[in-house]
């Protein structure tokens, strides 16, 4: 792999390996530190795979080549799936996973630019990267660079003023560069996202808002490579979105049923049964 | 070893592989707590403190933008859930709210992160709170560096940022009862507060050193004398400031701990006739950027007013801290007590 993505040839059992793998390699993370946001990564990992190995141009070598698609983790928090994905991608050595949120490490537990290679902006003062995103997009068309830019954020994230403000900015420059994906799992720190301040009925709002805007099952791989292309495809020039239900821990069933919190309580023995819940249903 | 903090992009990536064997990388912790350093601690002392309050005082209702539980004020809401607005992830909105209720004759406890209530909602405070001398309470957690998990959550300058505001009381409590004895502090006082809070298991340190403390708002208090050195500190800044003068006497180094808990106002007429008594070195302690903290309002205070010890500053560095663990990161930045007693024996 040296100019693009190899992965738009692949297929959706292919998609499925890529999303297993950064499952497992997210959980081993999570053991590392004993701790993390490993319920979100285990939801976003289909997204991320469909992104990395079916939608995203990148070279693995040059980080910043200039014609990359760019990717923006508004979630800093979710850095910890962004990792297994650019691991998988081969953008980060696999031994250094075992680094993760260690002294001095290049993986801390929330996502920082000057950190790591592959990951565009520090996110985790959330709310900040559909902003960034549109200036970026705004940049991308000033250029004349093809690329796209996809934010990845989250439904808490809706909360705050500052993404709705970035919302009308990207609709009223008309930025058909810009991709946002919205992981809405239902889940922040204080209990279900909408229980806390509900942004339903929410593809009404971005389509009010001048957004194209898809929601799909966040955790079905041809539905989401069909939305995918669907936003790249789009030849209207107005920003997309895509709203991408998902499941908190997705693939590991005890955790899964488990009264799912945004911090997943992860037992020291449990650990090594997650990865074998995931071994038990490794996709060719 | 410190991470490029200047974005470039074209910096060449070195990958850092784990140590070989044996010396494991220590861990870092999103809320971290001060209790893992072995002192008796006190649940949840601001949560308790509130619901203590409001039974007295109807006027009290509570706010969050999100973050009940990582503030104690899970456990007001549970007391109180029909004086409690859980606001969601929109701090701006959620002062803007407080300031409205405020307008209504309630007395508003809203509480966030340090960070996302001087960063993010800076203006609303500034404009719809302060300006207006409204009787809001804004109570964050993770003040200063008591986060390993990097900029986005270190409020390593809030202090300095909210100095600047006029009409604001900023309190930087030591430890559980100085949050417990705060919270009826800020309630009688009419106008608006910024407090840091610690959060969780927090330390009970002053009692065990000054048996006879008891928090006042616009008060520093001597919570130990000595003839070598003052240490001025707020936050938990004084528990290593206790700490360093027990091991700084068992070096034959006699020094006092002057803890100042309100930053502003500050207690000027204390602060200046302690300075004064002669031959002793001054230093200050906080868990604050070297910009614009306790340090910074002290020596204004001491120079404004003719007094000129010899002065020097424990605080953390004018820059971005690192992610990692706390106690490393302490170490690295010179806020431990080790640090502490070295700093001031070289001062010395």
């Amino acid at each position: 792999m040296t100019s693009q993505s190899p992965a738009v040839q692949l297929s959706n059992t292919s998609l499925a390996r890529r999303a297993w793998e950064i499952r497992r390699k997210a959980v081993r993370m999570g053991e590392v530190q004993g701790q993390g946001y490993v319920g979100q990564a285990l939801g976003i990992a289909d997204v991320l795979a469909v992104s990395y190995f079916h939608a995203l141009t990148y070279r693995r070598q040059v980080p910043e080549w200039e014609g990359r698609d760019r990717f923006l983790l508004s979630i800093g928090h979710y850095a910890i799936a962004l990792y297994a994905a650019l691991i998988e991608a081969g953008i980060l050595p696999e031994q250094e996973l075992e680094t993760y949120g260690t002294d001095d490490s290049r993986l801390p537990m929330s996502g920082m630019a000057s950190y790591t290679p592959g990951m565009e902006i520090t996110g985790g003062s959330l709310g900040q990267g559909l902003g960034i995103g549109v200036g970026m997009a705004l940049g991308l068309k000033a250029k004349k660079n093809p690329a796209f830019v996809y934010n990845l954020m989250s439904d808490g994230e809706l909360g705050e003023g500052s993404t709705w403000e970035a919302a009308m900015s990207a609709a009223h420059h008309k930025l058909g560069n810009l991709i946002c994906l919205v992981d809405f799992n239902d889940q922040q720190a204080d209990g279900k996202s909408t229980e806390m301040l509900c942004s339903e009925p929410l593809g009404a709002k971005w389509t009010a808002f001048g957004w194209h805007v898809q929601r799909v099952d966040g955790n079905d791989i041809p539905a989401l490579v069909a939305a995918f292309d669907a936003a790249r495809a789009l030849e209207e020039a107005m920003p997309r979105v895509i709203i991408c239900d998902t499941l908190m821990c997705k693939g590991v069933p005890f955790l899964e049923q488990r009264d799912v919190t945004h911090f997943v309580r992860v037992e020291a023995d449990e650990w090594q049964k997650a990865l074998a819940a995931l071994d038990a249903n490794r996709p060719d | 070893m410190s991470v490029n903090r200047t974005y470039d992009p074209h910096h060449k990536w070195e990958p850092r592989l784990p140590p070989k064997s044996g010396e494991g990388g220590r861990t870092s912790a999103m809320i971290a707590s001060l209790a893992a350093e072995g002192y008796e601690t006190v649940s949840a002392p601001f949560g308790h403190a509130l619901v203590a309050e409001a039974r007295r005082n109807h006027r009290i209702v509570g706010l969050t933008a999100d973050l009940a539980k990582y503030t104690d004020l899970h456990v007001f809401a549970e007391a109180f859930p029909d004086r409690f607005y859980q606001m969601g992830m929109a701090e701006q909105v959620m002062i803007s709210a407080a300031a409205g209720l405020a307008r209504e004759g309630f007395m508003p406890f809203a509480t966030t992160y340090a960070v996302f209530a001087s960063r993010r909602a800076y203006d609303f405070i500034a404009m719809a709170i302060a300006e207006e001398y409204l009787p809001v309470k804004i109570v964050c957690a993770l003040p200063g560096l008591t986060t390993g998990y990097g900029p986005s959550h270190q409020a390593t300058e809030d202090m300095a940022i909210f100095r600047g505001l006029p009409n604001l009381t900023i309190i930087d409590p030591c430890d559980a009862v100085d949050v417990a004895e705060a919270v009826p502090a800020i309630a009688a006082h009419e106008g608006p507060v910024y407090m840091r809070l610690l959060r969780g298991k927090v330390p009970s340190v002053i009692r065990r050193h000054c048996p006879d403390y008891k928090f006042e708002l616009g008060k520093a208090k001597l919570l130990r004398d000595g003839t070598d050195a003052l240490i001025i500190a707020s936050g938990f800044m004084t528990m290593r400031a206790l700490d360093a003068a027990v091991e700084l006497e068992g070096q034959g180094i006699s020094a006092a701990v002057l803890h100042c808990p309100t930053i502003k106002p500050l207690d000027t007429g204390t602060i200046i006739a302690e300075a004064r008594r002669a031959g002793r070195l001054v230093v200050t302690a906080e868990n604050h950027t070297c910009v614009g903290g306790l340090g910074e309002a002290v020596a204004a205070t001491l120079l404004s007013n003719g007094a000129t010890p010899t002065f020097r500053m424990i605080s953390l560095p004018d820059q971005f801290l690192d992610a990692g663990a706390l106690p490393t990161l302490h170490e690295r930045y010179g806020i431990s007590t080790k640090s502490m007693v070295q700093k001031i024996r070289s001062w010395l």
